[in-house]
């Protein structure tokens, strides 16, 4: 037991690590307020990383990977990390829709689409949330019908939100009704679209934390071909499963405030008695548990790593990082609001500890919770796919959807 | 990364479950619980030094296996798993630690092999009454080599050979070894909430005592000896952790209520689904503390509270939902929910509780950030 590199692992970190020496950026571009954080920076050096293969590692060679390792991936992200790189916005594009998409389309659509996605030149979105169905994706009602001409095209009317990046994507797959009379996991279609469609309208979501990371999308008479079809007609439920496995991965957990900026913050801030906050003695049992939790959490990445690293699928231990960190997140960014007593209500960077980050958790944690599987569906993955439980009733699998029961 | 256990450590493992599958089922564990004169289960004791457990981590030199510690974990959890009714806690990771970890040379060739061979019961003596032992608070006096003083609750007290004592000589606190057989020493049993693990007052009037460790050291020495020992238990912790969980799921899906069996019920799922997370958020730490405790590493402090805090508060959690899940049956004296219960106080108070221990975690993280 250890934390070290195995011999080719450590051969691979040095080879990146020099790449990255001689390739990387020295210095951090700022956001240029588009909604993709620096885009032009992020393009530039994913193209760099695409020549090189290193842009997916561990996609085929054929695609322009490297045909490389998981544990090879995470190497060069531990490394990459170290620099002030641009933010990534290919992640859902290479990640999901992609490797959606070329796992069902033919040879000459996996040429159109995968190297210019790789190269970040096009970027992707994911249009699988409604107003209607976040949990329960498979309730969409988005429709996609027969274009009137007998073209064999077909028409998309239906509004998608909570789409991240689509206010500067190329491309989307987009999850459709096509047979209503069908039980609803029955009658779905996935089609790729291009958003640049003036059927197409993004505007993005005004979220309680002030900023706007999402969108919703209305799709009006949007005409797509037949051949934009993902997978069989009516099979788009299948097809999604095959996007949504790697959704898990992709989401990552909790980032900002942490056990060491509470511990910080609580030696400046005067506790009950005039002494410093962190004598308290209820606040150090609550640093204590974060810190478990924390160490918790750091550890069982490295038993995933480690799986990884033995060529081994990780087992599930990976699924309950979302789960801890998020509800973590929301705790300690409220205790460390309630210690600040009145004082907590103001929220202004120039005022408020930590340039105000514990109020940024408290009002962005609640969407972390809910995001890429809220912390109820997480518990019933974890119950039916790890434990093995049985899945819930379905009181809707046998009905055509265009009967089901509907709320608002 | 390789931050798990070798494949020659997960076939011991395998081996030591298979042992304890068959030596040691509950109806044994009940063996010790129903009948108040048996302090433990003597058969399995003797089956157990027979395997060579006693001595896993104790070198060869010494009439060890001298494995190693992580050989040691891997067995800890085994035996958590089954609440295996033996002293090997004592005996293994306080007394035979700290002798490894203090001992001098003749008390090293002393004791160790002894322990080994699975001819003596020891025991760790430092509570004294509610509360942590502190300084301050320590009663016991050492004098001339002579130790008078009250010890309780003193794990397999009733039963071991050997004690390592916490007591203060001029004013200071060192630790002793004393021999429980001999004279100046009474013992009463303790009633506890876990039967399969016995306790008891001890009283010293004069007993013959020696050092372990330096004058004055003490305090220090049991610190360190609780981290090992802590990081051990938080093994036991998470075996036992998880065999609620195994029992929990395996009621849930026998189970009928209102026409399905409870297993189908998401308030059943999220119970079951929170155990696992808190088992392995224990499971991980308890790993990052073998680590420490195979390489005798300096973060073993932090490693050791995070494993204990982990490991202890993983236990009474899926101790308590197992008997939720199972419902009125999990009440009863005849199902074995209540054995896990019960040994989830004993392991989460026997070295110290969890508020104890986050205080230590936290006075090492404001130690370590001010330096």
């Amino acid at each position: 037991m250890d934390f070290n590199d195995s011999p080719e692992e450590a051969a691979y970190r040095t080879e990146v690590k020099a790449w990255l020496d001689a390739n990387a950026p020295k210095t951090a571009v700022a956001d240029d307020g588009e909604g993709g954080g620096s885009m032009a920076a992020s393009k530039a050096w994913q193209a760099k990383k695409a020549a090189a293969r290193y842009a997916q590692i561990t996609w085929p060679k054929e695609w322009g990977g490297a045909g490389g390792t998981p544990i090879q991936q995470v190497i060069f992200s531990q490394e990459e990390a170290r620099y002030p790189v641009p933010g990534n916005p290919f992640q859902i594009g290479l990640g999901m829709c992609v490797p959606t998409v070329a796992t069902f389309a033919d040879q000459a659509t996996k040429d159109r689409f995968v190297g210019p996605a790789l190269r970040g030149e096009e970027i992707w979105c994911q249009l699988f949330s409604e107003p209607s169905g976040g949990s329960d994706v498979a309730a969409a009602r988005t429709k996609a019908v027969p274009a009137p001409d007998g073209s064999g095209d077909w028409l998309i009317s239906g509004q998608k939100v909570w789409t991240t990046g689509a206010q500067f994507s190329d491309f989307g797959i987009v999850v459709c009704r096509t047979d209503p009379e069908a039980p609803k996991h029955k009658g779905l279609t996935m089609f790729w679209v291009d958003m640049h469609d003036p059927g197409i309208e993004v505007k993005p979501i005004h979220q309680m934390s002030g900023g706007s990371g999402f969108n919703e999308v209305f799709f009006t008479d949007v005409r797509v071909k037949d051949s934009q079809r993902v997978g069989a007609l009516n099979d788009g439920w299948k097809v999604s499963l095959v996007t949504l496995m790697n959704e898990r991965l992709a989401v990552g957990g909790a980032s900002g405030a942490g056990w060491r900026e509470f511990m910080e913050a609580a030696r400046a801030v005067p506790g009950l008695d005039g002494a410093p906050a962190l004598k308290d003695q209820a606040l150090r049992e609550k640093l204590a548990d974060w810190y478990v939790q924390a160490e918790g959490l750091k550890h069982t990445r490295n038993r995933t790593m480690t799986a990884l690293s033995k060529g081994q699928t990780p087992g599930p231990e990976s699924s309950i990082g979302k789960i801890v960190s998020a509800l973590q997140m929301q705790d300690l960014g409220n205790t460390a609001i309630e210690m600040l007593d009145q004082f907590g209500i103001i929220n202004d960077p120039e005022l408020a500890p930590l340039q105000a980050g514990f109020h940024s958790s408290v009002m962005f944690a609640p969407g972390l919770r809910i995001a890429g599987g809220t912390d109820e569906i997480l518990k019933n993955i974890i119950a039916e796919r790890v434990l093995g439980l049985p899945g819930d009733i379905r009181v809707d699998k046998d009905v055509a959807f265009k009967d089901m029961p509907t709320g608002r | 990364m390789n931050f798990d256990f070798s494949d020659d450590q997960k076939f011991l493992k395998g081996e030591a479950r298979k042992f304890l599958d068959a030596n040691c089922p509950t109806a044994r564990v009940r063996g010790v619980l129903d009948d108040e004169g048996k302090a433990y289960d003597a058969a399995l004791w003797k089956a157990v030094a027979e395997q060579g457990w006693l001595g896993a981590a104790i070198p060869e030199e010494y009439g060890g296996l001298g494995l190693g510690h992580l050989e040691l974990c891997a067995i800890a959890e085994e035996l958590g798993r089954v609440v295996a009714p033996i002293p090997f806690a004592s005996t293994v990771y306080f007394v035979a630690e700290a002798v490894m970890l203090a001992g001098n040379e003749e008390q090293k060739s002393w004791l160790l092999p002894k322990i080994a061979a699975g001819e003596v019961i020891c025991c760790m003596a430092t509570s004294e009454g509610p509360g942590p032992a502190t300084e301050a608070s320590l009663k016991t006096t050492v004098k001339d080599g002579k130790i008078s003083g009250v010890k309780l609750p003193v794990t397999d007290g009733d039963i071991a050979n050997i004690a390592l004592v916490l007591a203060k000589e001029n004013g200071k606190p060192g630790l002793y070894s004393v021999d429980l057989d001999g004279e100046g020493v009474t013992r009463e049993v303790l009633q506890t909430l876990d039967p399969t693990r016995d306790a008891a007052k001890l009283t010293f009037k004069d007993a013959p005592a020696i050092r372990v460790g330096d004058a004055g050291a003490g305090l220090e020495i049991v610190e360190q000896v609780f981290d090992r020992a802590a990081i051990l238990l938080a093994f036991e912790q998470c075996g036992g952790a998880d065999r609620c969980l195994e029992m929990a799921k395996a009621y849930a899906l026998e189970r009928y209520a209102f026409g399905r069996v409870i297993a189908s019920y998401q308030a059943i799922k999220h119970k079951l689904a929170d155990i696992y997370v808190k088992n392995e958020l224990a499971r991980s730490n308890a790993y990052y503390g073998a680590w420490a405790l195979n390489t005798d590493a300096p973060e073993m402090p932090l490693a050791a509270s995070a494993a204990r805090i982990a490991a202890s508060e993983a236990f009474w959690f899926a101790a308590k939902e197992n008997i939720q899940t199972h419902g009125g049956i999990g009440f009863t004296w005849e199902m074995d929910c209540h054995l896990y219960y019960r040994r989830s106080r004993q392991l989460g108070l026997v070295a110290g509780a969890p508020r104890v221990w986050k205080e230590r975690l936290v006075s090492h993280l404001e130690r370590r950030n001010a330096a």
